[in-house]
């Protein structure tokens, strides 16, 4: 052992983003198959966070690993920070929720001896036990409430946690004295009760968020972006796009982004925008052109003289339009925050009229005191802790399975008072690549298919991968082929039998496509097209029966807008800038409506951010997905509907537990006054009323449906 | 009431037991990865 550990060099972390691992067999083929890569000590992958964590010798090349990992079949990408990944919310309350739990337990065990007649030294040697258990537990257990309490009140306003802090804090300290001068009743067993339920409101609320967390972060690429960066003696090397400076000269190859903005000094080539300004066309760059960063070349590779870096591209302007518009988000009152407001004061109010009632009526000090405390016991928000987080916990879990995935609870509530929706085009009512025109497909001899399939999954292309992936659905097999070439710019090329085949850029052609070449045989030009996500009409009909306006609001031209206007029968804007996009919902909401922008690009982040909700498909980008609130991972828009549908049945069971949580109040509260609420009551009501929030919020665990 | 002060220690002894145990899987990181935890022991393990 120790020789092993004295002779190993020093050793390296890496952590890798694999968002296709989902069973055992994918761990096991995963960790072989890296340790197999020499340099490497040791693999090991976190199937909940989808992540495989490397240790391997210093100087090793990750690209090497992603390349490792790629032949294993998985789609992998560096995380530039494995370590700064921050911690689970839920992890954090974990331990001081199984402590209450356990106090809790054995506390009430006690109780129920002296509620069942425990009397004299019997009685106090419970309850000092009881104070010894309970005391450091509360002090332990209650601190998440503690902490909030004294932050709302440093801050001059009051939330949920103030009156249970205050309701805790005052039932132990009673409970202590009624120990010390061996009275009949202490409360440390409700106390307890009502931290523990409130802990598990809190966890599942964080778990539901930690969920969604590491759902979208599997989506989103860490890699570090960069460029390969040609110097003057003509080597080439990967650099970081924060290492790159104006003057470098980038060479970029088909299939890659740019990192930087720049002007064309050699070769020529086609560049996707759609990132940038939502038009879908590619736009033609020669040398002498600028192009801007974020733009996907498409066809042959080009080199770049570097003009802009880092925060001066068109790309960070984006970013900074989008970091200022999240005003709307931060305006909205949370419901529980809502009704604490309304809810803190009244409870405070009613305590310190019992106290000053009892004591007029010729109580005394103490008797006025235990009352009050009663008062405040009974009224502790415990249900309605659990009001809100069980209810959003329960209808989220069902919409995660209906491939929705909900990032907070607060977007729930703000996506059920939407009534105006905002559609992007490319990518959001469209599928987000160009898809292959499925007649010409089934035109074409299926010899030749079979050759098509097999030069189409030899490339990384676009094009290319999506005639793969759509032949492969229709059953196809592919041809054995000899001497693949792939020709950036050109295509790629193979021989068949003998017979020269190639699939390549067509010599003219109007909108995007490719032609299948096949010695002897006429050429086939296969049209590309954005075809419309599937349901798109049932959708946007739900979403006219649920009160929303849907209309598009789309950065492409206007013919391919008024194109998918015509086919959905929504009204259209066209060529919106990312600035204008925000300006539009600026002004919807001034009139009063409530916006939900449904966007997949990163020309929709300012939009997205300045909605009042806003939804994403999973194959949005990076900044999609960041600033969305849901992010839909099906193909099928249906989900939009039905989020909307979950969001609002998800508002009324939590209205209607307050309504429950309230109306037990007031039953116990008058009760409680009169003075009659012993331990014993406190605990039941407790527990009931617990029980029957919770029962209500599971009837939402098939809303999705 | 002797048998209480007997058992009284004993119940806590074994609670706080649990307790401790719940600790010590927390801190040892065995909630870092539940699902992965769930799947590996399908994994066969055929060399060493």
């Amino acid at each position: 052992m120790t020789a092993v550990a004295l002779e190993s060099e020093r050793l390296e972390r890496t952590t890798l983003a694999v968002p296709g691992a989902h069973c055992a067999g994918c761990m096991s083929k995963i960790e072989r198959g890296l340790s197999a890569v020499p340099g490497v000590a040791e693999a090991r992958v976190n199937l909940s966070a989808r992540m495989v964590s490397v240790s391997h010798e210093e100087g090793l090349d990750r690209r090497k690993l992603v390349h490792a990992l790629a032949d294993l079949g998985f789609e992998a990408q560096t995380r530039v920070n494995g370590s700064a990944r921050p911690d689970s919310a839920a992890r954090q309350l974990l331990a001081p929720l199984a402590v209450a739990g356990f106090a809790a337990m054995n506390v009430m065990l006690l109780s129920v001896s002296v509620w069942s007649g425990a009397e004299g030294s019997t009685r106090d040697l419970f309850h000092w036990l009881s104070a010894l258990i309970g005391v450091p537990a509360i002090a332990y257990a209650g601190q998440p409430f503690f902490r909030s309490a004294l932050g709302a009140l440093r801050k001059g306003h009051t939330n949920m946690d103030v009156p249970i802090s205050l309701g805790v804090l005052i039932a132990s300290g009673l409970s202590l004295y009624e120990t010390a001068v061996h009275g009949r009743h202490a409360w440390f067993d409700g106390a307890l009760m009502l931290l523990t339920f409130l802990l598990a409101g809190r966890a599942l609320d964080a778990m539901m968020r930690d969920r969604a967390r590491t759902g979208v972060d599997a989506l989103i690429s860490q890699a570090p972006q960069g460029a390969t960066v040609v110097s003057e003696d003509g080597t080439l090397a990967w650099q970081a796009t924060d290492a790159l400076r104006p003057g470098m000269i980038l060479r970029v190859v088909a299939g890659e982004r740019l990192a930087a903005d720049g002007e064309v000094v050699s070769g020529a080539s086609q560049f996707d925008q759609s990132l940038l300004t939502g038009e879908s066309r590619p736009v033609a760059a020669q040398v002498g052109d600028g192009v801007l960063a974020g733009t996907l070349n498409l066809t042959g590779p080009v080199d770049v003289r570097v003009s802009h870096t880092g925060y001066d591209t068109t790309l960070a302007e984006i970013v900074r339009l989008m970091e200022a518009s999240t005003q709307s988000r931060s305006r909205y009152v949370r419901l529980a925050d809502r009704a604490s407001r309304l809810y803190a004061p009244a409870v405070h109010t009613l305590a310190a009229l019992s106290v000053g009632g009892w004591l007029i009526g010729g109580a005394s000090v103490y008797q006025a005191l235990v009352i009050g405390v009663a008062v405040l016991i009974i009224t502790c928000p415990c249900a309605l802790g659990l009001a809100v987080p069980v209810a959003q916990v329960v209808s989220s879990g069902a919409l995660m399975r209906a491939g929705i995935m909900v990032k907070d609870g607060s977007a729930l509530e703000r996506i059920a008072l939407v009534d105006r929706a905002l559609f992007d085009k490319t990518g959001t009512l469209t599928m987000s690549r160009p898809q292959p025109d499925p007649a010409v497909l089934s035109a074409i001899d299926p010899v030749a298919v079979s050759v098509a399939l097999a030069l189409a999954s030899h490339s990384g292309h676009p094009l290319s991968r999506a005639l793969a992936a759509s032949l492969s659905a229709d059953g196809h097999r592919a041809a054995e082929l000899d001497a693949v070439e792939e020709r950036a710019g050109e295509g790629i090329f193979a021989r068949w039998l003998g017979l020269e085949v190639a699939l390549r850029r067509p010599e003219a052609a109007s909108g995007i496509a490719v032609s299948l070449f096949v010695e002897g045989k006429p050429t086939w030009l296969i049209p590309y097209a954005y075809h419309l996500r599937p349901d798109y009409a049932e959708a946007l009909a739900e979403l006219r029966t649920l009160g929303i306006e849907a209309s598009i609001l789309s950065g492409d031209s206007v013919p391919a807008v008024a194109e998918v206007a015509r086919a959905t029968g929504l009204s259209a804007q066209a060529m919106t800038s990312p600035a204008d996009k925000q300006a539009l919902i600026g002004r919807l909401q001034a009139a009063g409506r409530r916006v939900l922008m449904v966007g997949d690009g990163l020309n929709d982040g300012p939009a997205l951010a300045a909605a009042d909700a806003s939804m994403a498909p999973g194959s949005a980008s990076d900044v999609g997905l960041q600033s969305a609130d849901l992010v839909f991972t099906q193909d099928s828009l249906l989900a939009i509907p039905r989020a909307v549908r979950a969001a609002r049945a998800t508002t009324r069971v939590v209205k209607q537990n307050f309504a429950l949580a309230i109306g037990y109040n007031v039953l116990a509260v008058p009760l409680a006054m009169a003075g009659f609420v012993t331990p014993l009551v406190a605990a039941l009501a407790m527990s009931t009323s617990s029980l029957i929030v919770i029962a209500n919020s599971l009837r939402l665990a098939r809303i999705a449906r | 009431m002797t048998s209480l002060l007997f058992l009284i220690p004993v119940a806590l002894g074994l609670g706080l037991l649990g307790l401790a145990g719940f600790f010590w899987a927390l801190r040892s990181g065995q909630f870092e990865d539940p699902d992965g935890a769930a799947s590996r022991i399908l994994i066969d393990d055929e060399t060493d």
